[in-house]
């Protein structure tokens, strides 16, 4: 024989599903909601989205050629997600320089720091996002206006977010019915007609991006369910206690970040629980704590801190938490 | 504002009498009583932890050291005469004389002498493709080439060669810890007397098959004709399954088995070369 | 209607290209090599000298101790040698090389096509003579049959069940054998239920099947007690456990066996073994093999002689393709890859599988992502990525209390990861590491 024959341990088939795929798949997800993003803030997202997804991909590789010197695995597509979710918890009209910090400690510290890809305890999106809030709160928090497709950029009219424009309202006494009459309708909401980060505010968008990636079994319904479940239970509690303190709970799951949180951020596979009990444990806290931020917390706005706050806690939840096993154990003599 | 950096440096500086006065008491509780001498041996023993004694570490095997009655099969590989002849004075005890030892790699099945048969695609390593299969040679007895000894070489005096994809001991850092034996699946590298300039002579194979197979399997197997048992004038050479053996506290280097191996399986290193017979440098490398 | 395991399972695409194809019978070759231990458990001792006559069905080594099983020479003619070779393992063994001569077989053996549905051995008579052929399971895990039919004292059985499920891409060997034996396969059935002394059996198909199923569930109204059960397609189906509870809804107990729940599980190949033993006097000494692979000239099931080249059986299903890159002994999820084909067909080769070049090499290994895959996939409930990275790092106290001694090695966590992450591998060696270490500690 002139070709030598392939010996390796069974199974020999592997399934067509590979990390690049999964990658790109979340990637395909988040389509619906950067074009609306585009919608709603035209030149800036665009601007915004690329400076973020090139200066991710260019850190992880610069640091795998010349810091770690091993083999450049940019093609995974781990880094433009990273870069995409990046871009979408930013305001549409940040300054480039900011968007580039944000991603080298994205990239940089939180995820090639710990050993690059499958390694970080904490979503690097996050990481550099809430790095940027807390380095540049005026920037970070001043939103952009959505109207229709326009060409600005850096001089976008800005607003404050409807969480914002509530958590302010109330804590100077206004009823929330007072205050539902300043924010856009529900409607409105659903479909991104709102202040605040790019990729946040199109609700609908990143629910069809989120069916879709369930659809393509790239995440369990587990951790977004369980973390719109427990967020429209507990805000849903404190409406029902007192309607002219608190928000309904439709209003707390078309704002802020809840969604792309919930569907993009929360379900990062690295960094959530990898067992369904676990993922629901997981999507629990988050909720709980984004709620508990939104209501008595300075700002306006947790479901970043919320995540991180869960994120350390994966590491106990997959220790403790099992897959139920197959059979019950029996004692042999 | 000097207030205030005053009161700063008092308010400090009290917290940190009060956490080293609690400190203190804690540290006092819980205290071990334990022989102080252990700390002392520890001090001199290498710090690796290679497990090469015996022991879990360089730790417990000062413990055992300390309560030993004599250094009777006690020995570091690592620190040589020198740690133990120290521990033995802390200890006030007797430094036993000890050989120092070297691991040799004994397959020489490098892609030119043993033909490969198959593509071994699995995880890399050794331990893997040993319980899968033969090899990727028709020698089943040797080097998987996946290199869990390097792995298991703590002091950098392992490499896997690229050509002859055989593992290769560097004799000047290997400390004979017996980390890379422990970690072969096939019992193929031994820890053999280190003589002096490094000099060895071995049978550089394992191969348990009769001549034939050894034979067509790798050109410089051991085919197990016995010649060397013959000429050997020591009686350091044995026999066992068709496979000699060179005891290497009996072996006078007189290199007489080298010449009469037919198959070249019996490897001479670090040795002035002779005319007559130009050293291969195939073999050189492999060592 | 249609039954299933509850946890885990995966769909690999199914490749059953030779479905379609009937069993062809393929003439003794001109030498046969049969290694002496085809079996779980002690090698069997070689009972023939070299240069000595043999003929068909004459034993010509004994089992060596319990767990073992005798070897019957599948031809006759002469012993040429008794030597070590490589076999399927992939090491070498002892086995007798035996030059065909003609074609004579053992007169007390019945040749005969007829049909004999009477039963008339008793339950005792029943096993000896099964363990007097030297069967063994013939899905492919060979333990011998005739210890699986002595139901341990203390233990009671309830419920037999045929494993017609062949949940392994590509094999349709047992499929064949459905179709084509079964009212052989149902007698059987029957004989082992006479053996474990029970009342019912199920013959659980996979629907992918839905011929087989039909025939034999018309078939099996001639038989008492005997009852045909559907099953959704899912991998890894076939396995013992998944099997009794997609069946039964009964879990064997980890660390268990299934008598523990009160069944028995035996191959179909394995009921008609068990019938041409018991029926037909006939020793274990053919069985049917799936010859496949995408880019193979003429794939088929042939029924072959054990000893038999796989290079025969190669060229009688069109020589190996030139693009060939992987040849494999078994079904590819559980199969053995082999290093090279001239290696004897053995009781337990259920087919062999010839993959293209291209398919045949594992992808690059990435970081494992901890997406969860494998945990989602795996049947037993294990975490693969755990015991996996645990196995490769000689934590094997970690190892044992993570239950790796569970895991039936069906590849499934490996063949769903999408970082290409050898998991399986290091789970092997883990769980052989952690059995042998557990049986050292009861021997001290």
């Amino acid at each position: 024989m002139n070709n030598l024959l392939n010996v390796s341990p069974s199974p020999h088939q592997q399934s067509p599903e590979t990390t690049r795929k999964l990658m790109y798949g979340v990637v395909t997800a988040l389509a619906p909601a950067l074009a609306a993003s585009v919608y709603f803030f035209g030149m800036g997202a665009i601007i915004v989205t690329l400076t973020s997804v090139l200066s991710c991909v260019a850190v992880e590789y610069l640091i795998q050629k010349f810091i770690l010197k091993t083999k450049p695995s940019v093609t995974d597509g781990s880094a433009v997600v990273t870069g995409l979710l990046l871009a979408f918890n930013v305001p549409s009209n940040l300054p480039v320089y900011i968007i580039i910090i944000g991603a080298i400690i994205s990239i940089g510290v939180a995820k090639m720091t710990f050993g690059g890809l499958g390694s970080n305890p904490f979503n690097p999106a996050l990481v550099g996002r809430v790095f940027l809030l807390i380095s540049f709160p005026v920037q970070m928090t001043s939103w952009p206006v959505p109207s229709g497709f326009k060409t600005g950029y850096l001089d976008a009219v800005t607003g404050a977010t409807p969480l914002g424009t509530m958590s302010e309202g109330i804590r100077n006494g206004e009823t929330v019915a007072a205050l539902m009459e300043k924010v856009p309708s529900h409607m409105q909401l659903f479909y991104g007609q709102m202040g605040g980060s790019m990729g946040e505010i199109a609700a609908l968008a990143l629910i069809i991006g989120g069916i879709y990636m369930i659809w393509r079994k790239i995440i369990t319904w587990h951790i977004p369910v369980s973390v719109l479940l427990t967020v429209a239970i507990f805000t849903g509690i404190l409406w029902f206690a007192d309607p002219t303190k608190f928000a309904d709970p439709l209003f707390h799951l078309l704002t802020g970040g809840i969604m792309l949180g919930a569907i993009y951020m929360a379900t990062d596979y690295v960094t959530s629980p990898m067992t369904p009990k676990g993922m629901i444990i997981y999507g629990i806290g988050i909720g709980v704590i984004t709620v508990l931020i939104r209501t008595w917390g300075a700002y306006p706005e947790g479901v970043s801190f919320a995540i991180l706050i869960m994120n350390a806690f994966v590491p106990l939840l997959n220790m403790y938490i099992k897959p139920a096993r197959f059979g019950k154990e029996v004692k042999h003599g | 504002m000097s207030s205030i950096v005053l009161l700063t440096i008092i308010m400090l500086s009290a917290l940190g009498l009060l956490s080293a006065v609690i400190l203190y008491f804690v540290a006092q509780k819980f205290k071990v009583v334990e022989d102080p001498r252990i700390d002392i041996v520890t001090e001199v023993l290498p710090g690796v932890n290679c497990g090469g004694c015996g022991y879990t570490g360089c730790r417990a095997f000062a413990e055992a050291l300390v309560k030993s009655t004599s250094f009777e099969g006690l020995n570091c590989p690592v620190g040589g005469a020198d740690t133990m002849g120290k521990a033995a004075a802390i200890l006030g005890r007797q430094a036993l004389a000890v050989e120092p030892k070297v691991a040799v790699v004994r397959c020489n099945g490098s892609p030119a002498n043993a033909a490969r048969t198959s593509f071994y695609d699995g995880a890399v390593n050794c331990r893997v493709a040993h319980s899968l299969y033969g090899g990727t040679t028709g020698c089943q007895y040797g080097c998987l080439g996946c290199g869990d000894c390097v792995v298991a070489c703590k002091f950098d005096a392992m490499y896997m060669d690229p050509v002859t994809e055989l593992p290769v001991i560097l004799d000047d850092k290997c400390v004979a810890c017996g980390a890379c034996v422990k970690a072969c699946p096939r019992n193929i590298i031994e820890l053999r007397k280190r003589n002096k300039k490094d000099r060895k002579i071995f049978v550089s194979c394992v191969n348990k098959d009769k001549g034939g197979p050894a034979r067509k399997a790798c050109k410089v197997a051991c085919i197990g004709c016995g010649k060397c048992v013959k000429v050997c004038p020591y009686d350091a050479i044995t026999m066992v399954d068709k496979l000699a053996f060179i005891d290497s506290y009996k072996c006078k280097l007189c290199r007489k088995c080298v010449t009469e191996c037919p198959t070249a399986a019996i490897l001479e290193i670090g040795f002035p070369i002779k005319e007559a017979k130009p050293a291969e440098p195939a073999e050189a490398e492999t060592n | 209607m249609f039954k299933t395991f509850p946890k885990g399972g995966i769909h690999p695409p199914e490749n059953k290209l030779t479905a379609g194809k009937p069993i062809v019978v393929l003439p003794a070759p001109l030498q046969v090599t049969v290694p002496v231990s085809q079996h779980i458990g002690a090698p069997a001792t070689p009972m023939v000298e070299k240069g000595a006559a043999v003929k068909a069905g004459q034993v010509i080594a004994q089992a060596k101790g319990f767990v073992s099983a005798n070897i019957h020479s599948p031809v006759s003619g002469k012993v040429s040698k008794i030597d070590t070779v490589v076999d399927t393992t992939g090491y070498k063994q002892t086995a007798i090389v035996i030059d065909v001569e003609g074609d004579e077989w053992v007169e007390t053996i019945d040749r005969s096509k007829t049909l004999v549905r009477d039963v008339t051995m008793t339950r005792e008579q029943i096993i000896e003579r099964c363990q007097q052929c030297g069967l063994v399971g013939m899905g492919g895990a060979t333990f011998p049959t005739h210890i699986k039919m002595t139901v341990p004292a203390g233990k009671k059985c309830d419920l037999l069940i045929i494993n017609g499920v062949e949940c392994e891409p590509y094999l349709t060997s047992d499929h064949r054998l459905m179709l084509e034996k079964g009212a052989e396969v149902l007698t059987g059935a029957s004989i082992i239920m006479r053996a474990l002394g029970v009342d019912s059996a199920v013959v659980g198909i996979e629907a992918n099947k839905p011929d087989a199923i039909a025939h034999l569930t018309e078939l099996a109204k001639g038989f008492k007690g005997v009852t045909v059960q559907s099953l959704k397609v899912k991998y890894p189906q076939g396995g013992e456990k998944q099997l009794i509870k997609a069946c039964t809804g009964r879990e064997v107990p980890s660390g268990g066996l299934p008598v523990d729940v009160g069944v028995v599980v035996q191959n179909v190949g394995t009921a008609l073994a068990v019938y041409e033993a018991v029926q037909k006097n006939k020793p274990l000494m053919e069985r049917v093999v799936t010859v496949t692979g995408r880019s193979v000239k003429n794939p088929g099931n042939f029924q072959v002689r054990i000893g038999t080249p796989v290079t025969a059986l190669i060229e009688a299903a069109g020589g190996l393709p030139d693009d060939t890159g992987k040849v494999i002994n078994g079904g590819p999820m559980m199969g053995k890859a082999l290093a090279i084909t001239d290696v004897p067909v053995t009781k337990g080769t259920s087919g062999i599988i010839m993959f293209p070049a291209e398919s045949s090499k594992r992808a690059e290994v990435l970081p494992c992502i901890r997406c969860g895959k494998c945990s989602s996939a795996c049947a037993m409930g294990l975490e693969p990525w755990l015991i996996s990275v645990v196995s490769e790092k000689a934590m094997w106290d970690k190892a044992e209390q993570e239950k790796i001694t569970d895991c039936m090695e069906c590849g499934a966590c490996a063949y769903t990861c999408p970082a290409k992450r050898p998991l399986l591998d290091y789970i092997r060696l883990g769980k052989s590491t952690v059995i042998r270490m557990a049986r050292e500690r009861i021997s001290k």
